[in-house]
């Protein structure tokens, strides 16, 4: 007999080698054949497995429009998890997750597929115990958002019972400015309840930017300078070395500000700057980060303190390689933009007077991702002029990736008999005190999604807040005449981003 | 790179230890804490191995300590850096007089502020909590799965268990506990008796009984198997058993009652899983604390009746 809810009898809060376990329950894939499903989704629900953090009785079922049959997507699943999953190889638990794999051929529109999908998950209910728990992930355009969305509350799979949950999984981008973002969040809302929705920022799920919230809540040496009585910029970058490869169809027309900054960046700078919350629990932390979205706006003067460029072609790294205009399939009257930056600044007593330089290129010397807090120089300087020419100013650099970790920088003497003062650094290496094996941000969202565990996930609120702050920028540059500026392949971006910051009195960091 | 030092003292190993450093471009130090490995020539080859990927894991200064007896005082020692670990690995062998008074090595060649653990892979000395290296250490590990009596050596370990002790027979379980518990999470029924069924003379058994016993206030059978090591955990309800049987040592049957059997992967891990899981915390396990109790008073009260009702309160 099960008797009502009482705690469970093996559990104990000071247990903390007993890992959470997710419930039984079906994953649904749309969009099961994309490269995002193979690379990253299936591997990380085998890496899941294998540190024994599914529960018995986990299904894997695939949607997508191909005549496969069950034994044809166990196939696609293992030679996934074969080539991209972390953790080693092992036949036990690829018998566990293949026990759970299912296949639903079918288009999205058509109502048939989807009575075979509802039939399917019925069925694992009963066979595989998973007791009418259900998430579906949305690895789709968000064209289809309202067909699928639609489907499945007709079929009555979005009904919330007690005891049981649905949720939906949906992936960037949220919406293209704040009107799609809106409408986008109607759809997906007008069938699940907000609380069910779950919208993944992989950024999110680092556990360098997890730490961004130790760094500054769990210490008292970085707290007290953390304000504009010491901080006179922010600098958040996030730049890559490859040019936009495949992705022609999705990423013209849309551009590097709205698919990096709107999300990673600003979720970034809500985390740098945001107050201590009361606790990590997921409406503590969305209280803070909405308090700040709602402070920050983009600097009054966009022509002054924005800056947007193309990558031109030529040599990069050692390789040759095509500018913007001339890859594949992009128009060549496109006006896209492959390098953002532009100055935020934040209304409140904490920051005030501190512009945060946001910026993310393509086809940049290399790939990093950093926030940089520098600080104002020293009051006095009880040295010569000369001493200090090679001074600069002390920084805390949280680096995010690749190379995790953080980065004090100050002045120290330079050895020999003159008193000279240069910079140097000081390293925290994630990987060199903690190790390789950190799991990778899919892993811990997908078993944050099953367990129904929001912190790490924007609520709607979040973006819309961070729409009210890009879509200015993207209208100013909507309304100029001139094309992006051009700049060379493999270098910092474009010579305006500099002028910019120049204007302010700073220089970009040299990630 | 590995380096010999022979007749050498603990600052001359420390300076080597910067001047590798130094010399490969690397004078920071990203090691979190000291693991100091004490064993003997038998047992080195399969400890050196596990450290080193245990290393990886979480970078530490790993002091492999191998004492011999010996008419002469003599310390040697072997630095490696760099090789297959991002901490640094000493192995300091100690013969005659100087083997008497380890600490006197170990004490200038442990990291500074950070934790220090002790790993005993083998034999443990009689007097554990009186030995010198192990009062060096906040975090003493021991396997009583490789003593050559290991229930006998695992309540000797629980009778003088002090904070900071932890037994890696108790680690080999968190995979069946977690299971255990999840199992629980889905089915929350009220359990009337439990059973588990092991090889003969697994001491990870006694404390997975132990632990259920404390928890679930019940009684817990033990039935003997064929192994390899834990083979099944049933726990009776009233609508029938929740059970998890693993008779090959990889993968589980899982049964609830009502609901269909599946499986689930539960593999026996190898000693560098272990070791990585002991090192990632390393304040005193409370839970084993009051494993070991239970298991101690369990027994004592199959003996002597008036003392039960104590212990199960304690428990």
């Amino acid at each position: 007999m099960i008797t009502d809810l009482r705690p469970n009898p093996l559990r104990d809060p000071q247990d903390r080698r007993l890992p959470r376990i997710a419930g039984p329950c079906v994953l649904v894939i749309f969009g099961v054949t994309g490269d995002l499903s193979t690379k990253k989704l299936m591997p990380a629900v085998y890496d899941l497995a294998n540190r024994g953090l599914l529960p018995p009785g986990f299904a894997l079922v695939g949607f997508a429009r191909r005549a496969w049959a069950r034994e044809d997507f166990a196939h696609v699943v293992h030679t996934a998890v074969k080539e991209h999953a972390r953790t080693p190889f092992r036949e036990e638990v690829w018998q566990q997750l293949s026990e759970g794999i299912r296949f639903v051929p079918g288009q999205i529109g058509d109502d048939e597929s989807f009575s075979q999908l509802a039939e399917t998950i019925a069925d694992l209910d009963e066979a595989r115990g998973t007791g009418g728990n259900h998430a579906f992930y949305l690895s789709i355009p968000p064209g289809l958002f309202q067909t699928v969305v639609d489907q499945l509350r007709s079929h009555g799979l979005a009904e919330q019972h007690p005891g049981r949950w649905s949720r939906v999984v949906i992936e960037k981008p949220f919406g293209h400015d704040l009107a799609s973002a809106r409408e986008l969040n109607r759809i997906v809302l007008s069938v699940f309840p907000s609380s069910s929705v779950f919208r993944i920022d992989h950024y999110l799920g680092k556990e360098t930017v997890q730490n961004i919230m130790a760094v500054r809540f769990a210490n008292e040496l970085f707290e007290p300078v953390w304000n504009n009585s010491y901080v006179d910029h922010v600098q958040i970058t996030m730049s890559e070395d490859i040019g936009i490869g495949g992705r022609a169809g999705y990423f013209d027309g849309i551009g590097i500000a709205r698919d990096v900054i709107q999300n990673h960046l600003l979720q970034l700078l809500a985390l740098t700057a945001m107050e201590e919350p009361n606790s990590f629990e997921a409406s503590q932390l969305r209280v803070e980060k909405q308090k700040v979205l709602d402070a920050a706006r983009p600097s009054k003067r966009m022509d002054l303190h924005t800056a947007r460029g193309r990558y031109s072609g030529g040599w990069a790294g050692g390789e040759k390689v095509k500018g913007y205009l001339e890859e594949e399939r992009i128009p060549p009257d496109s006006r896209t933009e492959t390098y953002a930056a532009i100055r935020v600044d934040i209304d409140n007593r904490r920051w005030a007077g501190v512009p945060f330089y946001l910026r993310t290129g393509k086809r940049m010397a290399r790939r990093v991702t950093e926030i940089a807090l520098g600080f104002k120089r020293a009051p006095h300087l009880p040295f010569a002029e000369t001493d200090t020419e090679e001074l600069g100013y002390n920084a805390i650099v949280l680096r995010i990736q690749p190379d995790e970790g953080v980065t004090l920088r100050f002045g120290a003497k330079v050895p020999g008999t003159q008193m000279e003062i240069r910079d140097v650094n000081m390293d925290f290496a994630y990987g060199e005190a903690f190790t390789e094996s950190s799991p990778e941000a899919y892993e811990r969202l997908i078993l944050d999604v099953l367990l129904g565990d929001p912190p790490l996930f924007p609520q709607h609120e979040e973006v819309e807040l961070s729409w009210e702050i890009l879509d200015p920028v993207l209208d100013y540059w909507a309304s100029l005449q001139e094309q992006p500026e051009a700049y060379a392949p493999g270098s910092w971006g474009p010579k305006s981003a500099d002028v910019m910051l120049a204007r302010d009195g700073f220089t970009w960091r040299r990630p | 790179m590995i380096l010999t030092l022979e007749g050498t003292t603990s600052s001359k190993i420390s300076a080597e230890l910067v001047r590798i450093r130094r010399s490969l471009g690397s004078p920071a130090q990203g090691m979190v804490l000291t693991l100091i490995i004490v064993c003997d020539e038998s047992e080195f080859a399969s400890a050196l191995e596990a450290s080193i990927v245990a290393g990886r894991e979480h970078p530490s200064r790993i002091l492999l300590v191998v004492t011999a007896p010996g008419r002469e005082a003599r310390l040697d020692a072997e630095v490696r850096i760099g090789e297959g670990t991002p901490g640094e690995v000493v192995v300091i062998r100690m013969r005659g007089a100087v083997a008497a008074h380890p600490a006197s090595v170990i004490r200038p060649l442990l990291l500074p502020d950070s934790p220090v653990v002790i790993w005993w892979p083998g034999k443990v000395p009689n007097n554990r909590t009186g030995d010198e290296l192990a009062k060096l250490a906040m975090r003493r590990m021991t396997d009583a799965a490789a003593a050559p009596r290991p229930l006998t050596a695992l309540r000797a370990r629980a009778r003088d268990y002090i904070p900071g002790d932890t037994d890696l027979s108790w680690t080999r379980l968190t995979p069946w506990r977690a299971l255990l518990a999840a199992a629980l999470d889905q089915y929350p029924a009220t359990i009337k008796s439990v059973s588990v069924e092991s090889e003969r003379n697994n001491p990870s058994a006694d404390l997975l009984a132990a632990w259920l016993r404390s928890k679930l206030k019940t009684s817990v059978s033990r039935k003997v198997s064929d192994g390899p090591g834990l083979t099944a955990v049933r726990m009776g309800t009233a609508a029938g058993d929740i059970a998890i049987t693993r008779p090959d040592g990889l993968l589980a049957s899982y049964t609830v009652p009502g609901q269909p059997e599946r499986l689930v992967a539960l593999k026996r891990r190898n000693f560098t899983e272990l070791l990585s899981e002991e090192l990632r915390r390393l304040d005193p396990d409370v839970i084993y604390e009051r494993t070991v109790k239970s298991l101690l008073d369990g027994e004592r009260s199959t003996r002597s009746k008036p003392r039960a009702k104590k212990a199960s309160k304690k428990a």
